[in-house]
C-alpha cells in the first residue's frame, strides 16, 4: 500500500507537467516544429524503438526485435561509456594505488595530474580527432579522460585513509607487500573508490554523448545532434528521455553493485 | 617449547615538537614459557609502547627484547597481538578472517578448514561464520580477535586492553574463556590492562608500572589459586595494595597535565 501511495506521489508533478504541456500544445500555443506535444513525443519514441523493417526470412526473432534505430542508439553509446570507461579506470586505479601509497611515487606524478586534472574532457575534442581520427578511438579517447579523474583522485585518497589498524594486524599476521596491497588496502580503500566509479560513469556518460556529437554516426548523441538538423523536434526530446533512462539505468546498476560489494561496510544503510 | 621473552634495558624516547618524550625507562622483565602477566598502569605510563616494542611494531630505542635468541625488530606470527579496537576486517566475514593468517602462511584448505572449525567450536562462535563484523557485538567481535590470533598457534599472545570496551558482564565472561583457552593451550599472555581487578582475576604476575618516564614500579607476584573469588579477602588485600600504586602514579598523571595546562 506505502509502494502504491509513494508512487503516486512521486508521479503527480510529472503527470500535472505533461497534461498541461499538452493542453498548450493542443490549443496551438506553441509551434509543433519547436514544442511538439508529448503524444507527438511518446508516438515518435515507440516508433523510434520498434524495428524499422519486417522480419526478413531466417533472421532470429530476438535479432529482428533488437534492430530497432534507439536500441541500436543505445547500444552503440552503452558500448562506448563501458569501453572508456575501462580503459581511464583501469589507468586509475593501479595509478592511484601506487599514488597513494607511495609518497615518492605520488610527489613524482601529483603535479603533472594536477596540471591536467582542471582540463574538460571536452577540450580534448581537436586533439582526439587529430589523433584518432573518426569512429570510436576519439569517443574512447574522451571518455577515458573523463572517467581518469576521478577514480584517480578517490583512489588516492581512498588508499590514504586506511585505517593504520589494519596494516597492523595484518603485518601482526605476517601479510607480505603483495598480499597487504591486494587483501588489506585495496577492499579498505573500496568505499571510496567505488564512489570515484560512481562519478567517474557519471562523467563519461556526459562525455559520450559530446563526443557522438563529432566523430561518429550512430549513438544517443549523434541521433539527436542529427534529428536537429532536420527539425525534428520530436525525436530531439524522445532521443533526449532515452538519455536520461539509460543514464539512470547505469547509475541504478553501479549502485546495485556498490551495494553488493560494499556488504560489509558499516556506514551503508540496506 | 617456546622460549621465554627477555626484555633488556629497555628504553623508548619519543621525539616529538614539544620535546623528547621518555616513554620506556630501563625496563627489565624475564617472562617465562605458559607465564599470564598483566601490564598495569594508568593512562600514558607506557604499557601500550612497551607491549609494541615485544610486538615489534615500534623497535625500543635502547636496549633490546630477545625471543628465543632472536633480537625482536620487526612483527612475526610467533607473537599474535590482540588490539583494544579489535582490528577485525571488516571486508572479510568472521571465517575468513581467522582463515587469513593461514592463508597468508600457505597452509592447504583442508587444513585451514579443520583450524577454523576447531576455533569457531572453541570460542562458540559457530554460527558467525559467515557474517561480517559490522554485525557482531563487541564481544563477539574480540572473541573472533582471539580466534585470528589463536589460528595462527603462536607460543605468545599479546593484547593491549582487549576487553576495555566491553560491558562488566562480558568482560568477566571474556576473561573466564581467556583463562580456559591459556590454560588448555599454554600459551604465554603479556596483557595491558588499566583495571586493577582485572589483572588479579587473570595474571600469574602484575607489572604496575610508573608515569613518565615508564619504570617497572612493582613485580608483584599473583599466588592465588583460580578461579580467583573477587570478593575474597586476599583479593581484596592485594587490590587496595596495588591501587594504592595506581593512584600514585595517577596523581603524578594529573600534576603532569595540570603543569601543561598551566603553561599553555
Ligand atoms: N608516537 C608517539 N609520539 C609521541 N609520543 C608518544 C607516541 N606514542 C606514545 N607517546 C607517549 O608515550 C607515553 C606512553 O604512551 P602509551 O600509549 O604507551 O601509554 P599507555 O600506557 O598505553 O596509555 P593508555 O592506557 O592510554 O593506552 C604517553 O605519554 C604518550 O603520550
Ligand atoms: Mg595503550
Amino acid at each position: 500500500m506505502h509502494k502504491i501511495k509513494d508512487f503516486a506521489q512521486g508521479a503527480l508533478v510529472p503527470v500535472l507537467v505533461l497534461i498541461l504541456w499538452e493542453a498548450c500544445s493542443r490549443a496551438g500555443l506553441f509551434s509543433a516544429v519547436v514544442m511538439p506535444a508529448p503524444s507527438a513525443v511518446a508516438a515518435k519514441w515507440w516508433a523510434y524503438l520498434l524495428p524499422a523493417q519486417a522480419q526478413e526470412a531466417g533472421q532470429s526473432w530476438l535479432a529482428w526485435a533488437f534492430s530497432g534505430e534507439l536500441l541500436h542508439d543505445a547500444y552503440s553509446s552503452l558500448y562506448r561509456v563501458i569501453a572508456g570507461f575501462l580503459i581511464g579506470a583501469g589507468l586509475a586505479l593501479p595509478l592511484g594505488l601506487l599514488m597513494g601509497a607511495n609518497t615518492r611515487i605520488y610527489a613524482l606524478f601529483n603535479p603533472l595530474m594536477q596540471i591536467l586534472r582542471p582540463i574538460p574532457p571536452i577540450a580534448y575534442i581537436p586533439l582526439a580527432i587529430l589523433w584518432f581520427g573518426l569512429g570510436n578511438p576519439p569517443s574512447f579517447f574522451l571518455i577515458a579522460i573523463g572517467a581518469f579523474f576521478p577514480v584517480l583522485m578517490n583512489t588516492i585518497a581512498g588508499v590514504r585513509q586506511v585505517d593504520g589498524i589494519y596494516l597492523r594486524a595484518a603485518r601482526n599476521l605476517g601479510v607480505g607487500q603483495w598480499t597487504m596491497f591486494t587483501r588489506v588496502i585495496l577492499p579498505a580503500a573500496t568505499p571510496y573508490i567505488l564512489a570515484g566509479v560512481r562519478i567517474g560513469i557519471g562523467t563519461a556518460f556526459i562525455v559520450v554523448i559530446v563526443s557522438e556529437m563529432i566523430a561518429v554516426n550512430d549513438g544517443l548523441g549523434f541521433r539527436i545532434l542529427e534529428a536537429r538538423e532536420f527539425m525534428w523536434s520530436d525525436k530531439i526530446i524522445a532521443g533526449m528521455i532515452t538519455i536520461g533512462l539509460l543514464g539512470l539505468a547505469i547509475d541504478t546498476a553501479v549502485s546495485r553493485l556498490n551495494n553488493h560489494l560494499l556488504r560489509w561496510h558499516r556506514g551503508l544503510e540496506h | 617449547m617456546s622460549s621465554p621473552i627477555l626484555i633488556d634495558n629497555v628504553q623508548k624516547v619519543f621525539k616529538t615538537p614539544g620535546g623528547d618524550v621518555v616513554a620506556l625507562k630501563d625496563i627489565n622483565l624475564t617472562i617465562q614459557p605458559g607465564e599470564f602477566v598483566c601490564l598495569l598502569g594508568p593512562s600514558g605510563c607506557g604499557k601500550s609502547t612497551l607491549l609494541n616494542a615485544v610486538a615489534g611494531f615500534q623497535p625500543p630505542s635502547d636496549g633490546q627484547i630477545v625471543i628465543a635468541q632472536k633480537t625482536i625488530r620487526s612483527p612475526g606470527p610467533d607473537r599474535g597481538m590482540v588490539f583494544q579496537e579489535y582490528a577485525l576486517f571488516p571486508w572479510m566475514t568472521v571465517g575468513q578472517n581467522i582463515a587469513f593468517g593461514l592463508e597468508v602462511q600457505k597452509k592447504e584448505k583442508a587444513e585451514i578448514d579443520l583450524v577454523v572449525n576447531q576455533l569457531l567450536d572453541l570460542l562458540h562462535l559457530k554460527d558467525f561464520r559467515d557474517r561480517f563484523p559490522k554485525d557482531l557485538s563487541g564481544g563477539m567481535r574480540q572473541r573472533v580477535a582471539i580466534a585470528r590470533v589463536l589460528a595462527l598457534d603462536s607460543p605468545i599472545m599479546l593484547m593491549d586492553e582487549p576487553f576495555g570496551a566491553l560491558d562488566a558482564l562480558t568482560r568477566r565472561n571474556l576473561q573466564d574463556e581467556l583463562l580456559r583457552i591459556w590454560e588448555k593451550l599454554g600459551k604465554t599472555i603479556l596483557f595491558v590492562t588499566h583495571s586493577i581487578e582485572e589483572s588479579i582475576y587473570l595474571a600469574d604476575r602484575i607489572v604496575v608500572m610508573t608515569y613518565r618516564p615508564g619504570t617497572v614500579k612493582r613485580d608483584q607476584v599473583v599466588d592465588m589459586p583460580r578461579p580467583r573469588d573477587p570478593a575474597s579477602p586476599a583479593f581484596n588485600d592485594l587490590k587496595r595494595e596495588l591501587g594504592r600504586l595506581v593512584m600514585e602514579e595517577q596523581q603524578r598523571h594529573a600534576d603532569a597535565e595540570m603543569k601543561l595546562a598551566a603553561v599553555d
